[in-house]
């Protein structure tokens, strides 16, 4: 069994005139001490699938159907009561933005000691210590100091190592980090990414990164699944997608990075943009945009078909397939 | 510390000079000290010698030069009405206006701050539209009004007879309507305690605090409203921030979220714009000290002006002017120990 | 000429503003609420029984008679009458005409003030910005009701009681006026700091238009949506500080009363029981506030300007 799986999960938003159907049915698997990529472009329902798993979505969005089975139980159906055991102590959450994380009136040791004391009956003073030896473990300097400091006193890039101090803090199975480093400074970008990796290995903790830079997906995870318009389109080993994307999409997203352009030439886009929530298309959600768009294309949404230690949602590939399939009969 | 204090102290300044030419040029064109040393009796000729020793003849700047170093020694001149020096007068009566707007800060505190955060939490339940639909309503009730209406129900008192009286419902909410009165709505009452000085205070006996409970209840209710819907609007955007997400994720208990991490934020632009309004109160106070007869400094304005006791009305602005500066400078440096991130001490806040 | 009224009748009825009005239900019933009484209040001399300025019609026999409904009241007087025999009903028509009166005329000066000197101020900048929103700082920390107390004790001193009721309208104008401007003076420098970033502004500029031109022709009309919603907001405060005046003894004199100087003159009789002289209006004052008040809200929400905060 693994340790996290999600099933059919649809996320809406109620809004006026109707709900908007953010996430349509994805499903995916997360086990012990593995590492998960989720990329996209802004806007394809990466951070609300990061954020239904906790159900901490913002009003007015709510799971409309699937279930977030965690060992067994379904987060989605449980009371704000039972979550709240959970969130925190056996999952773990980083967000994006270091500044906007951190209360900025109470201080760095208030913000750890309640987090700890929210799920551990033990004295402040004990979880003070806890708090020290996590400080210590992101290499934050004189810890004991940072206890008494509020938020503001900190750099970006020291705030993020707090928070991620504040991730171990109850040694959770899984960290759920939303785009950790996209706030931060790019030289200070790589720290924090390597800190995180290195922790995740020492601490076999299961890693589920929510980001749109497929380098860092590539260094960092062992699994990656590529979302577009609510969609799980692409999901399986993160090396076999990075050097062989199946779907159209991902080939463009692999395209566009700048180390696959010609120096000095233009880089690669995939032309138009990802259709907003109000009007997604019928059928495959990428097909106005897709060079291989067929009528079948734009009737259904396609099926996932497995290509070696990947499934792909798309009508090419699956043709694709097919063919190989009927080739190969035909030679034997 | 030291730069942000005297930035503030230098501004406080700053507008208590303005006060002070405003009050003074009051005075050089409306008061005449001659009248009221001398009378009608004395020749023009004398009267201009007098002007003259006097120094009322002096140009503007010397005057106000006078005017300004003895107020710097606390003497602003003799009431015509009362005969004896304003300052005196004013410190007599000022510290009924003080408990009453300490009364009315009080009944506000205690109110709007669950009110407000009720009504940011639970945004759809009727209890909180029915809060905000009354404090729409009391926004366009003005404070006199307040204080006649209270008059009516709990002093006066109020019969109903709209109901049959034969009738057991009737009867019953003929009752339920009707309200006893009794309560007072007349000056401070006699038993007062002596403190120091001209504190005479009504806060240490029952019929003390019941004199002020009317006045203070009406002074309270033109700012509650306020209070509520601004408590509730910046506790609203509060609990949407990343902070109070980040917060749950951790898994803290609501209480938690609510009354420390979302409500500590939420009070400091409240005290930036509550302490103002409390400052903003001491006008509020001669309208409802008109109405209640309440022996404080607003009543003692209003008494001024119909005798046109000049010194005392200049006087009144001083000081008032002063209690404002005050208060505004004093809500600055609240705020900054309050909150971490200005930097008050350079060190640890 | 038909065709282009026609035109704008039918723009207005296309328009997000009339479809917002006629989906609010509150709006509705507080403009039509506002209508009447501004209509009672212009239409007072036809509609009122009797004239309260007239002696001659008044009969002290008829002092402190309750309203129709409550024993001892005369059908002649259906809401009663004062403590000088006076016909509440048409006392209060007289007194919201003249409430309206003020209200009206203390936002006209106000929002001329306001208008010209947040243009200076937000456009010019530099010492005239810094010298006017002092001014403005100063002013509002002391509170507008206590600018405006201030101010009419010393117009009252300077004229003498007797030469200020004549004039009691006018000064209560001008009281206000002065006293209020720095709302809409903020409100009109907030907008015009960001209207003049805007590219319209800079080509004014370089085809030659002079400052005043520009300022008034160009930023003015485009900063009109928040002057109007807190010029209505600043009727309803206009009119409280004129009660608030007028009961305090500055205001509006007793044979020339508003709602405030009607409230002040029944206040000495409640406690005699004569409630109504002073409650009811009292309540016509609230009314009046709470449509104007509710309409500015529905007014800031639909044209949803940068309004100055705090």
């Amino acid at each position: 069994m693994p340790l996290l799986e999600v099933k059919n999960l649809d996320v809406r938003f109620a809004v006026r005139g109707g709900d908007l159907k953010a996430l349509r049915g994805i499903s995916f698997t997360l086990d012990k001490g593995e590492r998960l990529g989720l990329v996209g472009e802004s806007g394809a329902g990466k951070s609300v699938a990061a954020f239904s798993i906790l159900n901490l979505i913002a009003r007015p969005g709510y799971i409309a159907g699937g279930q977030i089975l965690f060992e067994g139980k379904d987060l989605a159906a449980m009371s704000e009561r039972e979550l709240r055991k959970i969130r925190g102590n056996r999952i773990a959450m980083i967000f994006q933005d270091p500044m906007m994380t951190l209360n900025p009136v109470l201080t760095i040791g208030t913000q750890m000691v309640e987090a700890i004391l929210a799920h551990r009956k033990i004295s402040k003073k004990a979880a003070r210590e806890i708090a020290l030896e996590k400080l210590r473990k992101v290499y934050i300097p004189s810890p004991e100091k940072r206890l008494d400091q509020y938020p503001h006193e900190l750099s970006g890039g020291m705030r993020q190592r707090v928070i991620i101090a504040i991730a171990l803090l109850l040694d959770p199975e899984i960290i759920i980090a939303d785009e950790p480093t996209t706030a931060l400074d790019v030289t200070i970008q790589a720290e924090i990414m390597d800190l995180l990796l290195e922790l995740c290995e020492q601490e076999n903790v299961a890693l589920m990164l929510i980001t749109h830079d497929l380098g860092v997906v590539s260094q960092v995870t062992q699994r990656m699944l590529v979302m577009y318009s609510g969609r799980i389109i692409e999901q399986g080993s993160t090396k076999e997608i990075i050097n062989d994307a199946q779907h159209p999409y991902t080939q463009g997203l692999i395209n566009a990075l700048p180390q696959m352009g010609e120096p000095g030439g233009r880089l690669f886009q995939i032309p138009g943009s990802m259709p907003s929530l109000k009007n997604v298309p019928t059928g495959c959600p990428f097909n106005p945009r897709c060079k291989f768009a067929t009528e079948q294309c734009k009737r259904e949404m396609p099926q996932y078909v497995r290509s070696g230690n990947v499934d792909v949602a798309c009508y090419e590939v699956s043709n694709l397939i097919e063919q190989e399939k009927r080739m190969q009969e035909a030679e034997s | 510390m030291l730069a942000f204090l005297v930035q503030r102290i230098s501004q406080a300044l700053l507008v208590m000079f303005v006060i002070s030419v405003i009050a003074f040029s009051i005075q050089d064109n409306l008061g005449d000290p001659l009248q009221e040393m001398v009378g009608m009796s004395v020749s023009e000729e004398e009267r201009e010698k007098l002007r003259d020793e006097l120094g009322l003849n002096d140009p503007f700047v010397v005057q106000y030069l006078r005017f300004a170093g003895n107020a710097l020694q606390g003497d602003l001149g003799n009431s015509y009405f009362y005969g004896k020096p304003t300052v005196d007068v004013i410190l007599e009566n000022l510290p009924a206006t003080l408990e009453l707007v300490i009364g009315a800060t009080l009944i506000i505190v205690l109110f709007s701050v669950p009110i407000g955060v009720y009504a940011a939490i639970r945004p759809q339940a009727w209890l909180s539209k029915f809060f905000m639909g009354v404090s729409t309503v009391g926004i366009s009730i003005p404070v006199f009004l307040t204080a006649i209406v209270l008059i009516q129900l709990f002093s006066i008192g109020v019969t109903v007879t709209l109901f049959p009286e034969d009738t057991g419902w009737g009867s019953w909410l003929n009752g339920a309507l009707s309200t006893n009165g009794g309560l007072p709505s007349y000056g401070r009452g006699d038993e007062l305690t002596h403190l120091f000085g001209t504190w005479e205070s009504g806060f240490f006996s029952q019929d003390g605090l019941l004199h002020l409970l009317l006045p203070a209840i009406s002074l309270a209710s033109i700012m509650l409203p306020l209070f509520i819907r601004l408590i509730r609007a910046e506790m609203m955007e509060v609990l949407q921030s990343d902070y109070i997400r980040y917060a749950r994720a951790k898994g803290l208990a609501a209480p938690r979220i609510n009354f420390l991490h979302a409500l500590k934020n939420t009070m400091l632009p409240v005290i930036t714009v509550g302490g103002v309004q409390i400052g903003i109160m001491v006008a509020y106070t001669i309208l409802t000290e008109t109405v209640f007869q309440w022996p404080g400094v607003g009543l003692m304005f209003l008494e001024a002006i119909t005798r046109s006791d000049i010194p005392l009305i200049v006087a009144y602005l001083m000081v008032v002017g002063l209690i404002f500066v005050i208060t505004n400078t004093l809500v600055d440096l609240i705020y900054g120990l309050v909150n971490p991130t200005v930097k008050l001490t350079g060190k640890k806040a | 000429m038909t065709t282009a009224t026609l035109s704008r009748w039918d723009r207005f009825r296309d328009s997000f503003f009339w479809y917002s009005f006629k989906r609010d239900k509150v709006a509705i019933a507080s403009f039509l609420v506002l209508m009447l009484m501004v209509f009672a209040a212009v239409f007072a001399p036809l509609l009122a029984p009797t004239d309260p300025y007239d002696l001659t019609q008044i009969d002290i026999m008829n002092s402190e008679l309750p309203p129709v409904g409550l024993s001892g009241s005369d059908a002649a007087f259906p809401l009663g009458t004062d403590a000088q025999g006076r016909d509440l009903l048409s006392t209060i028509l007289y007194g919201t005409r003249v409430s309206l009166m003020i209200g009206f005329g203390a936002v006209v000066l106000q929002a001329a003030l306001g208008i010209l000197f947040g243009l200076l101020a937000g456009y010019l900048g530099g010492r005239v910005d810094a010298i006017l929103m002092r001014i403005a700082d100063v002013q509002l920390s002391f509170s507008t009701l206590m600018v405006a107390i201030i101010v009419g004790a010393v117009v009252k001193a300077t004229f003498g009681s007797l030469m200020f009721g004549e004039i009691a309208i006018y000064m209560l104008i001008f009281i206000i006026g002065v006293s209020e401007w720095p709302q809409i003076a903020r409100t009109v420098r907030a907008s015009v700091l960001a209207e003049k970033k805007k590219e319209y502004v800079d080509a004014a500029k370089v085809m030659g238009f002079g400052t005043p031109r520009i300022m008034f022709r160009h930023i003015l009309p485009n900063t009109l949506s928040p002057i109007f919603v807190i010029a209505t907001v600043q009727i309803a405060n206009a009119i409280i500080s004129e009660a608030a005046l007028s009961f305090l003894g500055l205001g509006m004199p007793e044979t020339q009363p508003s709602l405030g100087s009607l409230i002040k003159s029944g206040f000495d009789y409640i406690q005699s029981g004569s409630w109504w002289i002073t409650l009811i209006p009292g309540l016509v004052l609230v009314v009046l506030v709470l449509v104007i008040n509710l309409l500015g809200d529905w007014l800031r929400d639909v044209m949803n300007p940068r309004l100055y905060k705090g």
